[in-house]
C-alpha cells in the first residue's frame, strides 16, 4: 500500500497540496478511502489526519467503508422524487436484503446509493447500474440488471 | 446518384440512456453494408451530437439528405434497417416513425442561442464545432479587440450571470480586470447540483468548446492565464468531453503559450469535484478548488476581488459562459433585444417533472410561464389538472398556477417568492402533494447544510421535522406558525445564500397552498394521496377478480384472500408501499 499510495502522492505533486486531488486518486485506486491510508499519507507529508477527514466526510463521492462491487444509483432529484424515486429505493434495499442504516450487502456484492442528480431528467426516474443508465426505471427494470450483473459477477 | 447524407444522432445522458450509442453503430454497420458509405464517401456522414432537447422522445435521429431533414423519434436498433433502405436508399422517409405536431410545438416558441449548437454539431470533435463559426470571436476577442471593447459589449448587452444570482456580467468583469494582480484567474462554475436541473451538464457534454471559447474571451478580457472548470466527478461524461475539447484546443494552438498565434497565453483545466450542492455557492466553490472542505466565508470582499487564493477571480456560470461568444459574434444589440429591458438574452430551463414533452428548452427571458408549462411543454400528463410548477431547485420556490401568466425573469420569479436558481423547472400536478414536495426539497437542503453556520444546521434541521410532522399526520396546531417564525429567523441570519434561500420552498408554498398544510394538520387528510402516514390502501371488492396478483408481490404478507374471490388488506400490517396498486391490472386497489 505505502508504494502505490508513495506513487499517487507523486502525481499530484504539482497541485498544491491539493487534498481533494489526492483523496480522489486514493478513492479512485482503493474504491473507498482506508484509514490506513489517510494516517500513511498524513505521517508522509506532514499534514494532520484530521484535515484528511474532514475533507473525506465533507463531499458526498468520499467513502470511508468498503463498497460493494457492483454501484447502484438511485436519482433522488426532484423530477426522479416526483416520479417515485424513493419507493424505487425503499424496494431495492428490501429485495436485496440490505440491514436498514447500511447501503452495502453484506458479502460486499451491491451498494446502493442515492445521487442527488444524474442530469436526466428527461427520462425520470433514473437508476444507475455501475456505468449503465437505465431511464424510466421501475423496479422490474431495475431488478432485472441486479441479476444480469449478478450473473456477470 | 449523388446524394449527400447526414445522419444525427442524440447522445446526451438522455439520449445514450434510451440506447443511443447502439443506435450510432447500427447506423454505421446498416450503412458501410448496404454500401452507401462506399457509394458516396464523404458525402455521407454518421455523427453523434449532444442533446436535443426533446429527451421524452429519446432517441432522436436527424437525417438530411441533400439538406432535407427529417427527424425520427424513439429509434431503436432494429429501426435502423427500414430507415436506411426506405429513406436513404430509395428515398421515401417512413412516415410512421417521423416526429409529430408535439416536436414542432416543442421547438416553435423557443429561441436557440446558447443551445443552437447543441444537437446540431459532433462535441467530440473540435473540426464539427469550427465548421459553424466556432472560435471565430475568441480569435477576434484575442487579436483585435482590446479588453476595454470586450468588457464594453458584455455590458451592453445586458448579460446577467445564468448561474441564479443574475449579478450583471460585464460588470463583474470590469471590477476584476481593475485589479493589477500578478495573477488572476477565471474559473467556470459547473457545479450544477439542484436536483431537477440538468441545462449545465447538457451544455457541457453537448457543446463542450462554446464554454472554453468563452472562458478565452473572458480571459483575454480580465487579463488571467489560467482558467478551471469545476464540475462534478458524476457527470463523467461531461468531464470526458470537456477533457476531449481541451486537449483539442492545444493541439489547435486555442490554449497554451501564444494562442492564435498573439502573446497571450490561457490554460484550463478540468476539476472534478467529488460532489457537495454547497460548492455552487461562490467561496464555497473556492474553497473546494483549493482542496478543502467547501465551506462558505462571509462575503467581505467581492470573488473578483479576492477569489482563488486570494487572487482577483471571475467566476461565472457555465451557460453565461456560453453566452459570450454569441454575443462577440452578433453584438450586444441583437443579443439585448432577444430579453427584456432589465436583462438581455435568452435563459436554457430543464423542463420535467409531470409535463407531457421533458427536455432541455430555451426561451428569450421574459416568456410566460404559460407559454413554456403549456405550449412547449405540451400541457400535463395524462390531462390531470397543474397544480404549479416549481422553479429554481430546492431553494427555489413553487408558483401556482393561477399565475402562470407571469413572465419569467429574474425579478418578477423573485417577487412571486422563488427564484431563477440555475432553471430546473419542475411541473406538479394533482397527484403531487405540496407538503411531500417542500418535505423533499428541505431534506436535499438539510443533507446538504454544511454545518458552518447555526442558522443554517439546525433551522433547516428543526423546519424538516416540523414538515415530518406535518406528512406524518402528527401536527399539532400552532406548527404552520413556528415553521414561518423559523424560516424567516433563517433567511435573515444565515451566512451564505444556501442559507438564505434555504426557507424558499416553505414560505411559497405556505403562502399560496396553506389550505394543503391545514388538511394535513386539522382533518389529517393527503388530497393528491402521497403522504403514506395518512393515507390507506383497500381492495374495491367488486372490481377485484381475485387473481393474486397483489397478494404476491406485497412485501409484508398483508393482504389475504382465496383465489376468484375478493382479496383483502390488513390495515395493521399494510407498509403502504404501494406494490399492490402498481401490481394490480384490474383497478380493484384503492387508496384514500
Amino acid at each position: 500500500m505505502e508504494k502505490t499510495l508513495q506513487a499517487l502522492v507523486d502525481e499530484c505533486r504539482d497541485t498544491r497540496g491539493n487534498i481533494v486531488s489526492l483523496l480522489r486518486r486514493v478513492e479512485d485506486h482503493f474504491g473507498f478511502i482506508p484509514e490506513d491510508a489517510v494516517y500513511w499519507l498524513s505521517r508522509a507529508l506532514d499534514i494532520p489526519a484530521s484535515r484528511f477527514f474532514g475533507v473525506a466526510t465533507f463531499y458526498s463521492q468520499f467513502h470511508l467503508k468498503p463498497r460493494g462491487r457492483h454501484t447502484i444509483r438511485i436519482c433522488r432529484g426532484t423530477a426522479c422524487h416526483v416520479k417515485g424515486s424513493e419507493k424505487l429505493i425503499s424496494r431495492v434495499l428490501m429485495e436485496l436484503d440490505i440491514p436498514p442504516d447500511d447501503d452495502t450487502t453484506p458479502d460486499l456484492t451491491f451498494t446502493i446509493e442515492k445521487i442527488n442528480c444524474v442530469g436526466a431528467c428527461g427520462i425520470a426516474p433514473v437508476a444507475v447500474l455501475d456505468d449503465e443508465i437505465v431511464g424510466n426505471a421501475t423496479l422490474h427494470t431495475v431488478l432485472n440488471g441486479i441479476r444480469e450483473l449478478k450473473k456477470r459477477s | 446518384m449523388s446524394k449527400e447524407v447526414l445522419i444525427t444522432v442524440c447522445t446526451g445522458t438522455g439520449g445514450i440512456a434510451s440506447g443511443g450509442e447502439d443506435v450510432l453503430a447500427a447506423f454505421r454497420e446498416a450503412l458501410s453494408s448496404a454500401g452507401i458509405t462506399a457509394s458516396c464517401r464523404e458525402r455521407c456522414r454518421v455523427q453523434r451530437v449532444g442533446c436535443k432537447g426533446f429527451c421524452s422522445q429519446d432517441v432522436l435521429v436527424d437525417v438530411a439528405v441533400n439538406g432535407a431533414i427529417t427527424t425520427y423519434r424513439k429509434v431503436r436498433p432494429d429501426m435502423v434497417a427500414r430507415i436506411v433502405s426506405e429513406h436513404i436508399v430509395a428515398g421515401m422517409p417512413v412516415a410512421e416513425w417521423v416526429v409529430d405536431g408535439s416536436y414542432h410545438a416543442f421547438h416553435e416558441k423557443q429561441k436557440k442561442v446558447v443551445l443552437s449548437h447543441c444537437g446540431v454539431i459532433d462535441p467530440e470533435e473540435i473540426q464539427s464545432y469550427r465548421a459553424v463559426g466556432g472560435y471565430g470571436a475568441a480569435e477576434r476577442a484575442v487579436l483585435s479587440m482590446t479588453p476595454e471593447e470586450i468588457i464594453a459589449v458584455i455590458k451592453r448587452s445586458r448579460l446577467r450571470g445564468r448561474g441564479g444570482g443574475g449579478f450583471p456580467t460585464g460588470l463583474k468583469w470590469e471590477l476584476c480586470a481593475r485589479h493589477t494582480a500578478d495573477t488572476k484567474y477565471v474559473v467556470c462554475n459547473g457545479n450544477e447540483s439542484d436536483p431537477g436541473a440538468f441545462m449545465d451538464t447538457s451544455l457541457m457534454e453537448g457543446d463542450p468548446h462554446s464554454v472554453i471559447e468563452g472562458m478565452i474571451i473572458c480571459a483575454k478580457a480580465v487579463g488571467s492565464h489560467r482558467g478551471y472548470i469545476y464540475t462534478k466527478a458524476e457527470y463523467a461524461l461531461a468531464v470526458k468531453r470537456l477533457n476531449r475539447a481541451i486537449e483539442h484546443c492545444y493541439a489547435a494552438g486555442f490554449l497554451g503559450k501564444g494562442i492564435f498565434g498573439s502573446d497571450f497565453d490561457f490554460d484550463v483545466e478540468v476539476f472534478p469535484a467529488p460532489g457537495a450542492f454547497v460548492c455552487g455557492e461562490a467561496t464555497a466553490l473556492l474553497r473546494s478548488l483549493e482542496g478543502k472542505r467547501g465551506m462558505p466565508s462571509a462575503k467581505i470582499w467581492r470573488t473578483a476581488e479576492k477569489g482563488l487564493w486570494n487572487k482577483p477571480t471571475v467566476l461565472n456560470n457555465v451557460e453565461t459562459f456560453a453566452n459570450i461568444p454569441k454575443i462577440i459574434e452578433k453584438g450586444s444589440q441583437w443579443f439585448s433585444r432577444l430579453g427584456t429591458e432589465r436583462s438581455g438574452g435568452t435563459k436554457v430551463f430543464s423542463l420535467s417533472g409531470k409535463v407531457r414533452n421533458t427536455g432541455l428548452i430555451e426561451v428569450p427571458i421574459g416568456t410566460t410561464l404559460r407559454e413554456i408549462i403549456f405550449d412547449i411543454g405540451g400541457g400535463i400528463e395524462g390531462g390531470k389538472a397543474c397544480k404549479g410548477v416549481h422553479i429554481g431547485g430546492p431553494t427555489g420556490g413553487c408558483i401556482p398556477a393561477a399565475r402562470f401568466d407571469m413572465e419569467v425573469d429574474y425579478e418578477s420569479l423573485a417577487q412571486a417568492g422563488s427564484m431563477m436558481g440555475s432553471g430546473g423547472m419542475v411541473v406538479l400536478d394533482e397527484t403531487s402533494c405540496i407538503v411531500d414536495t417542500t418535505r423533499f426539497f428541505v431534506g436535499v437542503i438539510q443533507g446538504e447544510s454544511c454545518g458552518k453556520c447555526a442558522p443554517c444546521r439546525i433551522g433547516t434541521k428543526r423546519m424538516l421535522e416540523i414538515l415530518e410532522r406535518i406528512a406524518g399526520g402528527r401536527a399539532k396546531e400552532g406548527d404552520l406558525e413556528l415553521l414561518e417564525e423559523l424560516a424567516h429567523s433563517i433567511r435573515e441570519t444565515s451566512l451564505c445564500g444556501l442559507g438564505m434561500t434555504a426557507p424558499n420552498p416553505v414560505l411559497s408554498t405556505l403562502r399560496y397552498f396553506r389550505d394543503e398544510y391545514e388538511e394535513h394538520i386539522r382533518r389529517k387528510r393527503c388530497r393528491a394521496a402521497v403522504c403514506k402516514a395518512l393515507l390507506t390502501y383497500s381492495v374495491v371488492e367488486s372490481a377485484c377478480t381475485g387473481c393474486g396478483a397483489c397478494k404476491r408481490v406485497c412485501p409484508a404478507d398483508a393482504i389475504r384472500g382465496t383465489r376468484k374471490k375478493p382479496h383483502r388488506i390488513d390495515a395493521n400490517l399494510c407498509v403502504r408501499c404501494g406494490t399492490c396498486l402498481d401490481a394490480c391490472k384490474f383497478n380493484a386497489i384503492m387508496k384514500v
